[in-house]
């Protein structure tokens, strides 16, 4: 037998064993403290694995990169605070932080009003289901592969040959010259956020269905009987009820935009004033063998997303909260 | 709670936890049963998928008679298996196959090749994590990089290294060798700098001077030029290409070597000028479809309005490499295309041609690694790749070219007076990672031309060294 099938084996039915035998062995040890202080010892032993893991996988990292930042490329020199004065100098990283900011408006922007446009149409159909099915479907869909997708999209041929783009198609069949999407700044950003729309989208239409769901039938009724039309409805009741969930999903998007890299990678690879924050990090990390500029970078994308991250857990409570 | 059931579990839990250990222990220490030499390191992830074919390796089942010369090992199956990474899809992955298929057949191992655009990175994050394949292709700008971290090994007691020195260019050489040591040998070579067309399209023979070249043809719909710089994530490297080939002939090998050793600054007036040259081709009005279809079409595809009708072009630039390209890819057959190297520009550097070659190196020392990178130095393993067609052979002694496009590119490869091997290929990687990048911001927009210079200035201040 191939011994990775053994090692699998091994893996799936050793860890649960060892987590149980940890817990076991805790337990019994734990008869011989006395009881008293027992109950206040035995939440921080059931929590122990999580939270070695939590410090190995998270905070020792996430420490070590703000060690990084401020060493050279070997690692071993500190450097103080260049490493974040040529992040903020140079070119193409001030690019690449410009487009986030247009990643984080417009991505947001057109998820989330796009989610939440489908969520409250498709609620009144009698096919939603399917409808939503298929919004929500490319989000199943590798973010590579949706690149590699949409780059057949946006393939531009010369005027005058066969456009085998299908946008360039479109256009070509109705007699206007192609368009290079990819390649005109800021068209290829704004290309490039739309694709990011097309796979979000159907994430922010399921959440925000969902908490469109939970507004009672009877609040609707007594409106409507007292004469509110459906617009007035959406506006004074649908939306600021939503409006919660709204604050979720936008926080979620903020984050989502930040992190973009796939799209980016795939369809320009930062060509042509694409460049994007992750996309930079891991240039510089994999591609310049500068682990201490690209740990810069992840700091200043770590500040960034530490708020949205604050607010977006507020807000969640806050929800939690009113039910 | 029952005392007995209670250590019965206990027991069971420890019982699991050292099968685990036992499980996750270094099991590549074993990697290498016998015959390793001086493995300081054990190989402990790839040695994982090493070790449990050579445990079984039944022997020597085939009878020496079977064993060719090609094989390194002097015959008798070695077994096991050895993992590849290059570059090389499509046309060019198979004949790799097809390169190693004896090899596999003689001495039982088998070679397991992944193939991406991307292998820098991967070999990178490999040094850092110690997740390496066996044998992997690289450029030689990240040999000493490579020698440094001690994850590329010396090849000197696995090559026969007076055979493989005489049979192959000093040229080639040269550039894997660190502190007197081989590092790297090459699979194949490209030579750089030629110029193709249909003879059926273009008859005037090859211009004489380079401005001849240059110059507009009559006819108004097929432009003098044909460039497609996409390539993915390496996109704008076929325009780096033409600058190194303007630079060695306009400014020569001394000019051309201090500026890849990062001591020429960009925005000097010899590098200026080769970006102003090459400005001439990719104008929108001198290269088929504008500048746009230059920075959208795929390099492999960029040839192929050479035999369309009405034909697009009338030349393309590129390395020997492309011919494969033009047959599976542009529908020409043998006949449809032919070459004359690119023309002198300043005839004081008269004869120089730049080239490249497919450099591979030994990651994790292996027997099975030794034997395969023995065997690919071999004028019988690249006389199989050679065969197929699309690649020079490294190897002096291969001279089995399918074609007279091959044969006459061997030559002046052979005979070049001034060689010089691809220039971005050997500069720092971020530096030629901002080439590339460069390449493509002019081809948009020449008038950003010194600012585009000023940034590679900058790049270049850091990426080299520090």
């Amino acid at each position: 037998m191939d011994p990775r099938l053994l090692l699998t084996g091994f893996v799936i039915l050793g860890v649960p064993a060892v987590v149980i035998g940890y817990i076991l062995v805790m337990e019994r040890l734990l008869q011989f403290a006395p009881t008293r202080i027992q109950g206040h010892i035995r939440p921080w032993l059931w929590l122990l694995p999580a939270l070695v893991f939590l410090f190995v996988f998270l905070v020792y990292p996430t420490i070590n990169t703000l060690v990084l930042s401020v060493h050279d490329k070997t690692g071993k020199n500190f450097i103080g605070l260049a490493n974040y004065a040529y992040v903020f100098s140079t070119g193409d990283t001030l690019t690449s932080l410009r487009n986030n900011a247009i990643w984080l408006v417009l991505l947001t922007f057109l998820a989330v009003a796009g989610g939440l446009l489908t969520a409250v149409l498709f609620d009144r159909v009698r096919y939603e289901s399917l409808a939503k099915s298929l919004i929500f479907l490319p989000l199943a869909i590798s973010f590579v592969g949706a690149g590699v997708i949409w780059r057949f999209m946006f393939d531009y041929r010369p005027a005058g040959s066969a456009q085998t783009g299908t946008l360039n198609g479109l256009l070509d069949s109705i007699g206007i010259a192609p368009v290079t999407w990819l390649i005109d700044a800021p068209l290829n950003t704004i290309a490039l956020i739309v694709v990011g729309a097309w796979i979000w989208t159907g994430f922010c239409m399921v959440i925000l269905s969902a908490a469109l769901k939970s507004i009672s039938v009877e609040l609707l009724e007594a409106a409507r009987i007292d004469g509110a039309t459906e617009a007035q409805l959406f506006r004074n009741i649908t939306f600021p009820l939503l409006l919660p969930t709204i604050a979720v999903v936008s926080t979620t998007m903020i984050i989502i935009a930040l992190k973009a890299f796939d799209l980016v990678y795939v369809m320009t690879n930062g060509s042509f004033d694409t460049e994007v924050i992750a996309n930079r990090l891991y240039k510089e990390l994999f591609n310049f063998s500068q682990p201490g500029r690209a740990s810069a970078i992840a700091v200043i994308l770590l500040m960034l997303t530490v708020p949205v991250m604050v607010l977006n857990i507020r807000s969640f409570r806050t929800q939690e909260a009113i039910r | 709670m029952d005392l007995n059931r209670g250590r019965q579990a206990l027991f069971a839990a420890l019982a699991a936890l050292a099968l685990i250990v036992a499980a996750c222990g270094p099991s590549g220490g074993s990697a290498s049963p016998a015959g390793s030499i001086g493995v300081s390191a054990p190989p402990a992830t790839t040695g994982s998928s090493t070790e449990p074919s050579a445990g079984v390796s039944e022997g020597p089942t085939v009878a020496p008679s079977e064993s060719s010369a090609a094989s390194p090992s002097g015959g008798g199956q070695i077994g096991g298996t050895v993992t590849v990474i290059g570059v090389w899809g499509g046309s060019e992955q198979e004949s790799f196959l097809a390169m190693v298929k004896p090899f596999e057949e003689t001495t039982g191992i088998k070679v397991e090749y992944t193939g991406t655009r991307d292998l820098n990175a991967v070999l990178t994050t490999g040094v850092a994590s110690g997740l390496l394949p066996d044998l992997a292709g690289f450029t030689p700008g990240l040999t000493a990089g490579f020698v440094e971290s001690g994850a590329l090994k010396p090849l000197d007691d696995v090559l026969d290294m007076a055979t493989y020195k005489a049979e192959t260019a000093p040229a080639l050489t040269d550039l894997v060798t660190v502190d007197g040591k081989t590092f790297g040998v090459f699979i194949k070579a490209a030579l750089k700098g030629l110029i193709w067309y249909n003879p059926k399209v273009y008859s005037g023979g090859a211009p004489t001077s380079f401005d001849a070249l240059m110059q507009a043809p009559a006819s108004g719909d097929t432009k003098r030029w044909c460039v497609g710089l996409e390539s993915g994530a390496a996109s704008g490297w076929p325009a780096t290409d033409w600058i190194e080939d303007i630079l060695i002939r306009q400014a020569g090998p001394e000019v051309y070597d201090k500026w890849v050793r990062g001591e020429q600054k960009w925005t000097s007036p010899e590098i200026k000028a080769a970006f102003e040259t090459f400005g001439r081709v990719v104008a929108d009005d001198n290269v088929f479809g504008g500048s746009n279809a230059v920075l959208t079409t795929n390099f492999g595809d960029a040839g192929n309005p050479l035999f369309t009708n009405p034909p697009g072009c009338e030349f393309h630039h590129q390395a020997s490499f492309i011919t494969d390209f033009f047959k599976k890819q542009g529908g020409a057959a043998d006949g449809d295309f032919d070459f004359f190297p690119m023309p002198d520009i300043n005839p004081q550097f008269s004869g120089a041609v730049s080239g490249v070659g497919d450099l591979f190196g030994m990651f994790n020392d292996t027997p099975q690694a030794r034997a395969l990178i023995a065997y690919l130095v071999t004028p019988e393993a690249q006389a199989i790749w050679v065969g197929r067609g699309g690649a020079l052979s490294a190897n002096s002694k291969v001279t089995n070219y399918p074609d007279d496009v091959s044969k006459r590119s061997a030559e002046i490869l052979a005979s070049a007076k001034i060689f010089r091997f691809d220039g971005s290929d050997l500069m720092p990687e971020a530096m030629n990672n901002a080439f590339w990048k460069a390449m493509l911001d002019f081809t948009k927009d020449q008038a950003k031309l010194d600012a585009i210079l000023g940034e590679l200035d900058d790049v270049q201040a850091s990426a080299y060294g520090g």
